[in-house]
C-alpha cells in the first residue's frame, strides 16, 4: 500500500528520479556552535558601533522630552492639555494606544504561533520580536493609564475593595481592556524572560568575575543546561506558547470591543475583532523588519538572520496586508448592503470628508504597498523591504486614526461636529513614545542577547542526535517518494529502460 | 593555601557531539545510574528517552492553576456585580445571565494564573534559582552553555565508585574526565 511517507527500498529505486526538495538552511556558511555564541554574545560584549550612539542619544532625548516632560505637564496641569475642547476626546491618544498594542502582537505571534507550528525559522528573530512586544506594550500602557485624568487614582481600575464600596463594572469593555493588556504584558514578560535564561547563563559563563558576572548570574538563576532542567523547561516553553496564542488573539479582540460593543456608526461592526488582530500582526511584522534589518546590518548577523527569514516575514506581511485590505472592503460592503443609513454615511464621510487624506494614506500604505511582495525581486531588495515596512508602520497608525477620529468628529448631533486637531502635548507624547521604544530596544541590543542562542544552535543539522546514524543503517540514502510519484515510478519500470 | 576539606561531587565527562552524548546517555541509563545528568548548550530532543526520564508533570500544575484562574475570574465578577454592587449599565442585567459579559475577564485570568503556575512550577521542578553549584567549580563546565556536551555522574549515586565510574565513562567515549569537588 503506497502512502506518502513510505520509504521505498533502495534496490527498487529505478525510473525517473525526482529530487526531494531541500530546505533552505537557516544558518548559513556552516557556522559552528562556538561561532554562534561568539557572534551573538559579541553584540553585547564588544564596544557598540558609532551608529548605536548616534541612534540612542537622540532617541533617549526625545523620550525624556516627549514622555518625561509631556507627562509631567499633563499630570500637573490636567487632561485639558490633551485638547479636550471638542467632541474628539483623546483622538491621538487612543490611536497611539491601539497602534502600540498592535505592534506588540507580531512578537507573540512569532514566538508562540510559529513555535507551535514548528516553524524553525522563528528562532533567529523571536527574541528581538518579543523584546519589541514588551517595549511596545509599555509605550501603549502610558496612554490609557494617563487618560484617566487623575493618574494617582489609577488604582481604581483594579478590583480591590475600597472605601467607597464601589466596584468596577465587569460588563464594560474598558475593564476587559485593563485585564487583557495587563495579562498580556505579564505573560509576554514571563515568556521573554524564561526564553532568555539559558542565554543569560551563556553570557554569565563568558564573563570575567565581577559585577557583570554577578548580575547575569542572578538573572540566569543558576542555569546549568542539564537535561533534567531542559525537559521541564521545554514543557514550560510549550505551555507558555500554547497560552500566549489564544491570549494574543484575545487582546486585540478586546481592544476592538471598546469600539465594536458601542452603537456608534463606523465602530459597531462584527468584523472588528478579526480585522484588528490581522492588522496587529501586519503592523507588528512591519515593525520587526524595521528594527531587525538595520540591526542585522549593524552587527553583521547575516549568517543567522538570512534572506530566507526576511523573505518569510515579507510573505506574512503580504498575506496579512491582503486580509486587512479585505476587511476594509468588507466594511464598506456591509455598510452598503445592510442599508444602515448612518453606517453608510459614516463611511462616505471617511472617504470623502475632510480626512480623505488619512483614508488614502491608510489604503495606499496598507493595501497597495505590500502587494509589491508578490515579486521575489522586491522581497530580496532590502531597500524595498524597508520601504514597505515603513509604509505599513505609517499606514497602520493612520488606520487607527481614521477609525477613531473620523467617527468621533461626526457623531449623532450635528452641533457636535468639529474638525479635529491634536494638541501639542498629544503630539509630544506620541513622538516621545517612539523615542522611548527605540531607546529601550537599543538598550536591549546592548545588554541582552538579541538572538536566541540556544534555539539557533538547535536548528543546526548536527544538533539532531541521530544526525550521523546513517552509518549504522545499511539502507542509507533512501529517497522519500510521494504517492503521486509512485505511479510514474511504476510506469517507468515497465518502460523502455528495462 | 587551602585548608578546607573537599568532598567529591562526581565525575564530569565530555562528549564530542550530540549524537555521541545520546548514545552514551543510553549506556549510562542501562548501567543503572540514577543521580546523573546530561548538560548541553541547547535542548537535545530525544534525550529524555535516552536518559530514561518521564514526561514533565508541569502541565498538571498548570491545568489546576488555570482552573483556579477561571474560578477567580468568575467569582470576582459575579460577587462584585451581582452580590455586592448590582448596577444595571447599558441595560445589561445584574444576575447570572450576565455571565457572557464576564467571559473576557474569566479568560484573561485563566491565562494569567496558568502563566504564573508555569513560571513558579517550572522553577520548583528545576530546583532553581540556585546560584551556587559544585559544577560551577569545574574548569571546563562553562563550555556547557557554549559548545560542549557533558555527562555528570554524582557521587551520591549508589552505583558510583571512584575508579569504576571513571573507567565506565572512559569506556563509553567520555573525554577529559574530571573529578569535580565541592567544599565541605
Amino acid at each position: 500500500m503506497a502512502t506518502a511517507t513510505e520509504h521505498a527500498p533502495s534496490q527498487t529505486r529505478q525510473g525517473p528520479k525526482l529530487p526531494v526538495l531541500e530546505r533552505e538552511k537557516l544558518i548559513l556558511n556552516g557556522r559552528s556552535y562556538h561561532w554562534i555564541t561568539e557572534r551573538i554574545c559579541g553584540v553585547l560584549e564588544n564596544r557598540q558601533p558609532f551608529l548605536w550612539w548616534l541612534l540612542f542619544l537622540p532617541s533617549a532625548l526625545i523620550a525624556m522630552v516627549g514622555v518625561g516632560l509631556g507627562l509631567t505637564y499633563l499630570v500637573s496641569t490636567g487632561v485639558g492639555v490633551w485638547g479636550m475642547t471638542n467632541r474628539v476626546f483623546w483622538g491621538w491618544d487612543i490611536t497611539n494606544f491601539v497602534f502600540w498594542i498592535g505592534i506588540g502582537h507580531a512578537g507573540t505571534l512569532i514566538s508562540a504561533v510559529l513555535f507551535l507550528t514548528r516553524q524553525n525559522w522563528r528562532t533567529s528573530i523571536n527574541r528581538a520580536a518579543e523584546a519589541m512586544t514588551i517595549f511596545a506594550v509599555m509605550c501603549a500602557g502610558i496612554f490609557p493609564a494617563f487618560h484617566v485624568g487623575r493618574v494617582w487614582m489609577a488604582w481604581f481600575l483594579a478590583p480591590i475593595p475600597n472605601a467607597n464600596a464601589i466596584w468596577q463594572n465587569f460588563k464594560s469593555p474598558l475593564l476587559w481592556d485593563v485585564f487583557a493588556v495587563s495579562t498580556y504584558f505579564t505573560i509576554s514578560l514571563i515568556f521573554w524572560y524564561l526564553g532568555m535564561v539559558p542565554d543569560l547563563a551563556t553570557i554569565r559563563d563568558r564573563c570575567k568575575p565581577g559585577l557583570r558576572k554577578m548580575l547575569y548570574g542572578i538573572f540566569s538563576l543558576g542555569w546549568r543546561g542539564g537535561n533534567r532542567q531542559w525537559s521541564h523547561y521545554e514543557m514550560a516553553y510549550l505551555l507558555l506558547a500554547a497560552l500566549s496564542t489564544p491570549l494574543v488573539l484575545s487582546v486585540h479582540s478586546v481592544v476592538s470591543f471598546d469600539f465594536a460593543t458601542s452603537i456608534v456608526p463606523g465602530w459597531h461592526t462584527t468584523i472588528f475583532p478579526p480585522y484588528f488582530v490581522a492588522g496587529a500582526i501586519f503592523g507588528g511584522f512591519a515593525m520587526v523588519l524595521t528594527i531587525m534589518v538595520p540591526a542585522r546590518q549593524l552587527y553583521g548577523l547575516h549568517d543567522v538572520i538570512t534572506m530566507k527569514h526576511i523573505d518569510n516575514m515579507a510573505k506574512i506581511i503580504l498575506l496579512t496586508g491582503t486580509i486587512v485590505g479585505y476587511a476594509y472592503l468588507m466594511e464598506l460592503f456591509v455598510a452598503y448592503y445592510s442599508g444602515a443609513k448612518y453606517e453608510m454615511d459614516a463611511f462616505k464621510f471617511r472617504i470623502t470628508g475632510p480626512y480623505w487624506w488619512a483614508y488614502l494614506a491608510m489604503m495606499s500604505c496598507n493595501v497597495l504597498s505590500p502587494q509589491l511582495f508578490w515579486w521575489k525581486a522586491c522581497r530580496e531588495n532590502l531597500w524595498v523591504v524597508m520601504g514597505v515596512a515603513m509604509a505599513v508602520n505609517i499606514g497602520m497608525w493612520f488606520e487607527r486614526f481614521v477609525i477613531i477620529v473620523t467617527t468621533l468628529a461626526r457623531m449623532f448631533l450635528p452641533g457636535d461636529w468639529k474638525t479635529y486637531s491634536p494638541s501639542y502635548v498629544e503630539m509630544a507624547l506620541f513622538i516621545g513614545t517612539i523615542g522611548m521604544f527605540l531607546a529601550l530596544f537599543l538598550l536591549f541590543l546592548r545588554f541582552l542577547p538579541c538572538i536566541n542562542i540556544a534555539e539557533v544552535k538547535w536548528t543546526l543539522l548536527e544538533s539532531d542526535p541521530h544526525h550521523d546514524d546513517h552509518h549504522d543503517h545499511p539502507d542509507h540514502g533512501v529517497e522519500r517518494i510521494p504517492a503521486y510519484q509512485r505511479e510514474l515510478h511504476g510506469k517507468a519500470i515497465v518502460g523502455p529502460d528495462n | 593555601m587551602s585548608t578546607t576539606r573537599k568532598r567529591v561531587y562526581g565525575y564530569l565527562a565530555e562528549f564530542g557531539s550530540a549524537s555521541a552524548l545520546y548514545k552514551a546517555a543510553e549506556k549510562v541509563r542501562d548501567a543503572g545510574f540514577r543521580k546523573w545528568d546530561c548538560h548541553t548548550p541547547y535542548p537535545v530532543h530525544g534525550l529524555d528517552a535516552a536518559m530514561g526520564m518521564k514526561r514533565s508533570i508541569l502541565p498538571w500544575f498548570v491545568f489546576f492553576g488555570g482552573m483556579l484562574g477561571t474560578a477567580t475570574g468568575f467569582g470576582l465578577a459575579y460577587i462584585t456585580q451581582v452580590e455586592i454592587y448590582p448596577t444595571v449599565v447599558q441595560a445589561k442585567p445584574a444576575n447570572i445571565f450576565t455571565v457572557p459579559a464576564f467571559f473576557p475577564i474569566m479568560f484573561e485570568l485563566t491565562i494569567l494564573f496558568s502563566g504564573f503556575t508555569t513560571l513558579f512550577g517550572l522553577l520548583a521542578l528545576m530546583k532553581l534559582p540556585r546560584l551556587n553549584h559544585p559544577l560551577f567549580a569545574s574548569r571546563q563546565f562553562h563550555r556547557a552553555t557554549d559548545d560542549a556536551f557533558f555527562i555528570a555522574v554524582e557521587a551520591r549515586d549508589p552505583k558510583f565508585s571512584p575508579d569504576g565510574t571513571r573507567q565506565f565513562l572512559e569506556d563509553i567515549g567520555g573525554k577529559s574526565i574530571e573529578l569535580v569537588e565541592e567544599e565541605d
